[in-house]
């Protein structure tokens, strides 16, 4: 019962959260509006007793949120998101793509018939998760983050104007340059 | 030396774990305000008053208002950091009690640290003022530099006790507190606790040279609710530190919950008595440092940890 309660609970806070994120009209609402929806999504999962996914869930959201709560404003230019401002852009095709997405979600919980339970939880799931990503899924977690990790690098590199601009000038054929300003442990 | 078995008492008891930290701080602040006083030529026992003072006079004062202020963000954060340490100070067992035995305390702890990032920054955003956005940069700024080593740092507890509750870390130090043979993870915990309360050496986010940064628009009760936060982010800084590294309840004589009281004052005491001793970091300035020199040290001594406790079997 009490189950019941905080998961609709939770779960009218995500919704709710979600839809304040394309409603407000700053960026700052906006990015904390999302970091609530995704902490009422990892309360939920308190609820099946996953105490580590749950409280890890609500640590690195809340984490990214407040980085990508920098980045945003930071890769904005001009800096209008320092100003009240819409957050939403191409409406037409947003809508069309999350409407759809909605549709074929909801039509494969209802319609696709719910497998029964094979096994029984681990005792410990926080040691069976562990066991799971260091054991059978140890290649999956080596691979996937340096890629991601080459990917964050890459795409910072890319974009951050203080990078190879500040480095190279305008002159960005040349192959390397002394930074402008000192860099590393030793400043 | 026998190990206590830790219970969740029932949540009435909350206040009481509200109001002892909250004693606590009040405690660091007016030694903070001592060593202050006595630091200008004027007698020490002047500055025990100070947290009180302060806190009449914040109680009167009228709340300054800012052109285009994000009021609601701005009050969250300003609440937010007191409720925050509230939340950490729940997982601490004292002694033989605890409000939450939660299976991954350690975690929660680390979320709730995190949850002050959002909250700093919020802090600084709300007021839509240059200073006070500064501030909250330079916090987040300094989370970079401090997170990952406090994490870090977390681990090698809970791999020697192959757990993540914190009422086991604590049973698992019954013959050796872990701060004897983990002394750079405590080194860092204890780092990284002054630069989630903003505090000290670690203090820029609110230092003077951006007229108090987070700090510079708050007033009236909303400064009070940040400054009493920060104190008492220190004091669940400490608190944990006691539970992580030094025994906990562990020692003589004394009942448990009492000894983790004496630890926790005396550990905060040593952060406060600390702060007039080490200058300002900047948080642009210790980033490479953290990175290239504290992070590996600390993955060292995690691996370190690691091979004892293989070794053990």
């Amino acid at each position: 019962m009490t189950g019941d309660i905080v998961f609709w609970v939770l779960a009218a806070l995500a919704v709710a959260a979600g839809v304040a994120v394309f409603s407000v009209n700053s960026m700052a609402r906006a990015t904390y509006a999302l970091a609530i929806s995704f902490v009422a999504v990892g309360l939920t999962l308190l609820l099946f007793d996953l105490q580590f996914l749950g409280v890890i869930t609500v640590l690195m959201m809340v984490m990214e949120m407040a980085i990508m709560a920098i980045y945003m404003i930071m890769f904005m230019g001009m800096n209008p998101a320092l100003m009240p401002m819409s957050m939403k852009h191409g409406k037409g095709a947003a809508m069309t793509i999350a409407v759809g997405t909605f549709l074929v979600l909801a039509a494969g919980a209802l319609f696709v018939p719910w497998p029964a339970r094979r096994g029984t939880p681990a005792p410990d799931l926080t040691v069976a998760l562990g066991e799971a990503i260091m054991e059978s899924k140890m290649l999956v977690m080596m691979t996937v983050s340096p890629v991601l990790f080459a990917t964050i690098v890459a795409a910072l590199v890319l974009a951050a104007p203080s990078g190879r601009y500040d480095r190279l000038g305008d002159d960005l054929r040349r192959r390397s340059a002394p930074a402008r300003q000192p860099e590393g442990a030793d400043r | 030396m026998t190990v206590v078995d830790v219970v969740q008492v029932s949540a009435a008891w909350a206040p009481l774990g509200a109001a002892l930290l909250l004693v606590m701080a009040a405690a660091a602040a007016a030694l903070d305000g001592a060593v202050a006083a006595r630091a200008e030529g004027r007698p020490w026992q002047q500055g025990l008053g100070t947290p009180w003072a302060e806190t009449a006079r914040l109680l009167r004062q009228r709340r300054r208002t800012t052109v285009a202020a994000d009021r609601l963000l701005w009050r969250i954060a300003v609440a937010g950091l007191l409720v925050t340490a509230l939340l950490k100070v729940l997982v601490i067992p004292l002694g033989g009690w605890t409000l939450a035995d939660l299976s991954v305390g350690l975690v929660w702890f680390n979320a709730m640290d995190v949850v002050v990032w959002a909250l700093v920054w919020l802090a600084g955003w709300g007021p839509n003022s240059a200073h006070s956005l500064v501030g909250g940069y330079r916090f987040l700024g300094q989370a970079l530099s401090y997170e990952l080593p406090l994490m870090f740092a977390l681990t090698a507890p809970a791999v020697a006790a192959a757990s993540l509750r914190p009422a086991d870390i604590v049973a698992a130090q019954s013959e050796l507190w872990f701060v004897v043979w983990m002394p750079v993870a405590f080194g860092v915990f204890v780092a990284a606790v002054l630069g989630f309360s903003f505090w000290g050496p670690l203090g820029t986010p609110a230092g003077t040279d951006i007229a108090g940064g987070v700090l510079a628009e708050t007033s009236g009760i909303d400064r009070w609710l940040v400054l009493a936060g920060r104190w008492a982010l220190l004091t669940a800084g400490a608190a944990f530190g006691v539970t992580l590294f030094l025994g906990g309840g562990a020692g003589p004589l004394l009942p448990g919950w009492l000894w983790v009281l004496a630890k926790t004052g005396l550990l905060l005491a040593a952060l406060v008595l600390l702060r007039r001793r080490v200058p300002a970091l900047r948080p642009d300035r210790i980033a490479a440092t953290a990175w290239l020199v504290v992070l590996p040290l600390v993955l060292l001594q995690v691996l370190v940890v690691s091979v004892v406790v293989l070794g053990r079997g």
